[in-house]
């Protein structure tokens, strides 16, 4: 009987945020602490030719200057990426990539002596958008990759797909753009860094990734990661955008060792735009067979990602476009080709959904046309194709449970979807999308057989209970996820357990706060390591009231007998039992995901223990005058296997459609490209939480939000993930439900009146009404496709056509113990 | 965060000192109200006075008052006093509106009258950091040659951004400046001028001390802004329209003003000769509304696109104009603005 899990509870870090004491990374505050300030550059593309720094040095209160020569080693969050450098050491990428550092009594200090640092450049060519980087081989943003600027061309082939698409009813070929956009945390990066009284080194940092950072210190500083401490602060918000170990995080830490001084950084709002890793703009085309009934012969899925001018997690972000089509609908033949350019811009990454909103904008929305064609509700257009449950799809990913046709059926019924598709008048419209997504990566960034989460609890003589964990408490929850799996399997209440969180010093290795991971990796590691602790309280309170173990429960703060519950004791005196018994009781319990079926290379990209569904329905008015639009309502359905805390899953769904819609009506991570005759410079638009539109209350609608529970067995309780996948399908039913309301479609993200205006006055004159990408280019560089035959056909997994691969040991190897931050 | 330069602060106690301390201090000084415009423009370094007079102790300028036929509002009155004020809420809607609509509720609380109505033009080529700027090698307004918004253009574009402008000048108030030498009055209207970078007719050393607002019988008024959110932002274009209209519901007299289309608030003149003594038809406002746009000069430097926003001051001006006709707008309102006014 759950006491705990399935509860709305208030969360255990409540009071702490409400109250302000929760402590961030800038209120790290140490004595003798000196303030650090990064000068970045200010052309997109150069050879640096010289720095001086010879004035700001000499500047009062000045302690250190920093440049390229102190950080040699190069560091990255993928091992098949380590392109970043602390400090530029010979060419900048980007205005905003950094090129010195000073350390300085106090923030205005650093500030004024940035200033006086003298840099000379080199210019470059500069690449604006993923077509010059096609174009122009040379001179290279990067000397690896695939080629010129590409940084990773992949191709991929699940069966006889041509055959498929070219027998099929009807052939659909549809080209769709996904603006960038970016994460817009509260919270601006900050990082402390100290040396403790032995001499090890200890970095606070706002980061959701303590583990990526802590092995990155210890590769650009050559220091032995044994002799570094990373503490992650709690975030005030990640979404992704803290995800990659930080320049700035690296400065501060060497900038410490060499002081013997504490160092802090805050970041700029500027800057946080400059850190960027946000959602990759993906242009992306989609041929898919129909056969006349609606049901998909086969997709042929193309995409190319501007990643913009470093690797970050690009490579698994350009697989993750086509990684998860087949696990929502059924398809049976498959073929994805993808591909990252290089630009000079702020590198992108993983932003909540990481790779997978763009291509599900694009499959949702051609999915409406389809209906449309073939004159079938999109909703029973869906319904009749769902992914089955419990099966492997042709790309060899391994379905669990499977509630996505029972939240198309809910948001039907909450929305009134019969009364409105196609039946509202005009200006007024609903459109219907799903998606699906990972609860959490099924193989880990830096491949080895470890587990991917640990968790160590201490029982106390007092009946209280320390539960240590490396997850990062972002915001999401995870927290509170890890103190009530606690209770709940100990019988005792949260407040009761303490959770020491994201300190690499303290607390088992979890792999950190992205991909959905958390609640379903740390809550089964959590169930384990309390199962063996109540597995020991048991055999004592077995022992002294003379009853089997099995007959031993545990609730309400106390442990007693199933068939006599008045014979008992305490929770606090079955741990003293316990320990006279067995001494200390400390447990741990941990958790690796299930081997992957797909042996071929890529197929590390998209696994996971299961997935989570999701189907909304959008409600616009939109004025055919002006295009103005104005979203009133949505329903969204979310499949989340089992709801631990229902009041913290509606939140993330909520703070999911409220992210959505943003990326659907206004935000764009823009640049400015200067008319090249007259200058180089290419130059975020506007790097400011003024000019970044992103909604505000006034704009949110009513969400009316239902939670489907499917009782995954793969997930702690039956959990599966909600952070992540309740925000992919509001962009495509945006977009469908404009379509209702006026009859034009917006391929492209986001939707503007403008665009809405323009697709109106086409229609009016004629013309299709669309705005949307005209084509897809015709001359990226692709590989041969690796061919896999799907499992239907007999297939093990393997592609038929790869070349022998490397070691999967060696990108895990390569920490050397030695020093050296070089001054 | 971001910081400020160093300044001296001067923190006068009459109008008589502000304006003659102003004069003591020379071209290095501004004055500074709410100070929600100047203080982030200085951590950019778009501005760094050597000197600030602020007038938040200046009791004089503070207050809202009345002459015959006028309400008196003191220059430093914040914009949420400005809002709470009965008067303003019920014989001036269209600055009620124009007021509630600036910013947040948080920057009215600071942000004052006086300063919105000198609110530096805002460009999204030069409200940018000083690194930002020098990445473009700056622009025309600061620091640099060019003006990218139109790389032929003599004259900075910037966009006069302030709300309160077109709506005073379509209510056609007048202003006083101070300074050390004496003081002035003149039509709000006159304050202003088309360039970017002197959209101000004040000196230096004058001190914009209070605006005189008819308040006439007859008189109805309103205002219609276009920004992305239905808060925090500046408009990108606006409408500002007064009217007096007689019982047989024609108009007596009429001022329509653009507003975030130009570098100062933009007057219609032919748009109010199409409604003069005229009843407020479809035909008539969709002929004055066309006039309106075609004064609009919007450029690529603020939010949204340029065609559209000039496509929108015929919407801006049709709501407007259909507000002072008295029909019900509430709903168009709800949509555009997100909030009820």
């Amino acid at each position: 009987m759950s006491r705990v899990i399935g509860r709305p509870r208030r969360r255990v870090d409540a009071r702490a945020k409400v109250t302000g004491q929760t402590r961030f990374a800038d209120d790290v505050i140490l004595p003798r602490m000196l303030h650090c300030k990064l000068l970045r550059s200010t052309v997109p593309h150069a050879r640096i030719v010289r720095i001086d720094t010879a004035r700001a040095a000499a500047h009062p209160g000045v302690h250190l200057v920093l440049t390229g020569e102190a950080f040699p080693v190069p560091y990255g969050v993928l091992p098949v990426s380590h392109d970043e450098h602390a400090l530029c050491p010979d060419k900048v990428r980007f205005v905003g990539d950094p090129v010195a550092a000073v350390i300085a009594r106090d923030e205005a200090t650093a500030d004024q002596a940035v200033h006086l640092i003298d840099v000379e450049y080199e210019p470059l060519r500069t690449f604006a958008a993923p077509e010059d980087s096609l174009a122009h081989a040379e001179p290279r943003i990067h000397d690896y990759g695939d080629g010129g600027n590409v940084h990773r061309a992949v191709a991929l082939q699940f069966g006889d797909v041509d055959a498929a698409i070219d027998g099929a009813d009807h052939v659909f070929d549809d080209v769709f753009f996904f603006e960038g956009n970016t994460h817009l945390p509260i919270e601006q990066h900050a990082a402390v860094a100290a040396t403790d009284p032995d001499g090890k080194l200890v970095v606070w940092s706002s980061t959701q990734t303590p583990h990526y950072l802590h092995r990155s210190l210890a590769k650009a500083l050559q220091m032995p990661a044994a002799h570094i401490r990373v503490i992650a602060t709690p975030n005030g918000g990640g979404f992704g955008g803290k995800s990659d170990p930080f320049n700035h995080e690296i400065v501060v830490a060497g900038a410490a060792l060499l002081l013997d001084r504490p160092v802090k950084i805050c970041l700029t709002r500027e800057e946080v735009f400059y850190c960027h890793r946000g959602r990759h703009p993906v242009l992306m085309r989609f041929r898919t067979g129909v056969t006349r009934d609606g049901r998909i012969t086969g997709v042929d899925l193309q995409t190319l990602l501007d990643g913009g001018a470093y690797g970050s997690y690009g490579v698994a972000s350009t697989f993750y476009t086509g990684a998860l089509q087949t696990v929502t609908y059924d398809v049976p033949t498959y073929r994805f080709r993808g591909c990252r350019v290089f630009t000079n811009k702020p590198p992108c990454g993983p932003k909540r959904g990481h790779g997978t909103p763009q291509a599900r904008f694009g499959q949702e929305v051609q999915l409406d046309k389809i209906a449309e064609r073939l004159q079938v509700d999109p909703a029973d257009l869906r319904l009749n194709i769902l992914a089955p449950a419990n099966t492997l799809t042709a790309n060899f990913l391994r379905i669990g449970t499977m509630g996505l046709g029972e939240c198309v059926r809910r948001v039907v019924a909450s929305a009134g979807w019969g009364d409105k598709f196609r039946r509202l008048p005009r200006g007024h419209g609903v459109g219907l999308a799903c998606s699906s997504y990972l609860s959490g990566a099924g193989l880990p960034i830096n491949w080895n057989d470890l587990p991917h989460s640990g968790v160590q609890l201490k029982l106390d003589r007092s009946g209280g209970v320390t539960a240590f964990c490396g997850a990062t408490e972002i915001g999401q929850g995870s927290d509170d996820v890890l103190v009530a799996v606690v209770a709940e399997v100990l019988g005792i209440e949260p407040f009761d357990v303490r959770a020491v969180t994201g300190d690499t010093d303290l607390t088992p290795v979890d792999l950190g706060s992205y991909s959905s991971r958390v609640t379903l990796m740390m809550g089964n590691a959590a169930i384990e390591a309390a199962t063996r602790a109540r597995d020991l309280l048991a055999q004592a309170v077995s022992r002294k009231l003379e009853i089997p173990v099995a007959r031993v429960t545990f609730a309400d703060r106390r442990v007693f007998d199933a068939e006599a519950p008045d014979r008992g004791v305490t929770f606090a005196d079955a741990v003293c039992m316990a320990e006279a018994q067995f001494g200390t009781i400390g447990t741990t319990g941990s958790y690796t995901p299930p081997r992957s079926e797909a042996k071929f290379k890529g197929g590390g990209v998209g696994p996971s223990p299961t997935y989570s569904y999701t189907a909304a329905i959008v409600e616009v008015e939109v004025d055919p005058v002006t295009g103005w639009i104005v979203v009133p309502a949505v329903w969204i359905a979310h499949d989340v296997g089992r709801a631990l805390n229902p009041a913290l899953v509606r939140g993330q769904v909520e703070g999911s459609v409220y992210m959505a819609l943003g990326e659907a009506l206004m935000e764009e991570q823009a640049f400015r490209r200067l008319p090249p005759r007259l200058s180089n410079a290419l130059v975020h638009k506007f790097p400011s939480m003024l000019e970044y539109k992103s909604p505000t209350f006034l704009e949110m609608p009513d969400v009316h939000t239902d939670l489907v529970e499917s009782m995954d067995p793969a997930g702690p309780f039956g959990a599966k993930e909600v952070g992540q996948g309740p925000l992919l399908p509001i962009m495509p039913a945006l977009a469908n439900a404009v379509y209702d309301a006026v009859g034009v479609r917006i391929d492209e993200v986001p939707i503007t009146p403008e665009k809405i205006l323009k697709a109106l006055q086409l229609a009016a004159a004629g013309k299709p009404g669309r705005v949307g990408p005209a084509a897809f280019p015709d001359h990226v560089p692709w590989p041969e496709a690796l061919r896999v035959t799907p499992p239907w056909e007999g297939g093990d997994g393997r592609a038929s056509n790869e070349p022998p691969r490397r070691s999967r040991r060696k990108a895990d190897a390569g920490v050397e113990a030695t020093t050296g931050v070089r001054r | 965060m971001m910081r400020l330069p160093a300044f001296s602060y001067r923190a006068p106690r009459t109008l008589r000192d502000a304006a003659s301390w102003l004069a003591d201090a020379g071209r290095d000084a501004m004055v500074l109200a709410g100070g929600t415009d100047v203080l982030p423009n200085m951590k950019r370094r778009q501005q760094t006075p050597a000197t600030l007079i602020a007038l938040r102790g200046v009791r004089e300028l503070g207050a809202i008052g009345s002459e015959p036929g006028a309400a008196v509002i003191g220059a430093a009155v914040t914009l949420n006093t400005l809002v709470r004020d009965e008067r303003v809420r019920t014989r001036l809607p269209g600055l009620w509106q124009a007021a509630l609509q600036v910013a947040t509720p948080h920057l009215r609380s600071m942000a004052t009258l006086g300063g919105n109505l000198c609110l530096d033009t805002r460009c999204t080529y030069y409200d940018q950091t000083y690194e930002w700027r020098k990445a473009i090698d700056f622009c025309l307004k600061k620091d640099g040659q060019i003006c990218w918004v139109a790389t032929s253009s003599p004259r900075c574009l910037a966009v006069s951004s302030t709300d309160t402008a077109p709506m005073l000048q379509a209510l056609g108030a007048r202003v006083r400046l101070v300074s050390a030498a004496g003081e002035r009055e003149l039509p709000l209207a006159d304050l202003y001028q088309n360039d970017g970078m002197h959209y101000l007719t004040r000196r230096p050393d004058e001190i914009l001390a209070h605006v005189l607002v008819p308040d006439e019988p007859g008189w109805r008024s309103t205002y219609w802004k276009l920004r992305r959110r239905g808060s925090f932002d500046f408009p990108v274009a606006a409408v500002a329209a007064a009217a007096q209209v007689d019982p047989e519901g024609r108009v007596a007299a009429v001022r329509l003003v653009a507003g975030a289309v130009a570098s100062r608030p933009l007057a219609a003149p032919r748009a109010e000769a199409l409604l003069a003594g005229e009843r407020l038809t479809d035909e008539r406002i969709a002929a004055a509304a066309h006039a309106l746009y075609e004064v609009a000069k919007p450029m690529d430097n603020t939010d949204f696109e340029l065609v559209w926003r000039k496509k929108m001051v015929t919407a801006l001006a049709t709501c407007a104009l259909r507000e002072l006709r008295g029909d019900d707008m509430r709903e168009a309102r709800q949509r555009l603005a997100r909030q009820v006014l």
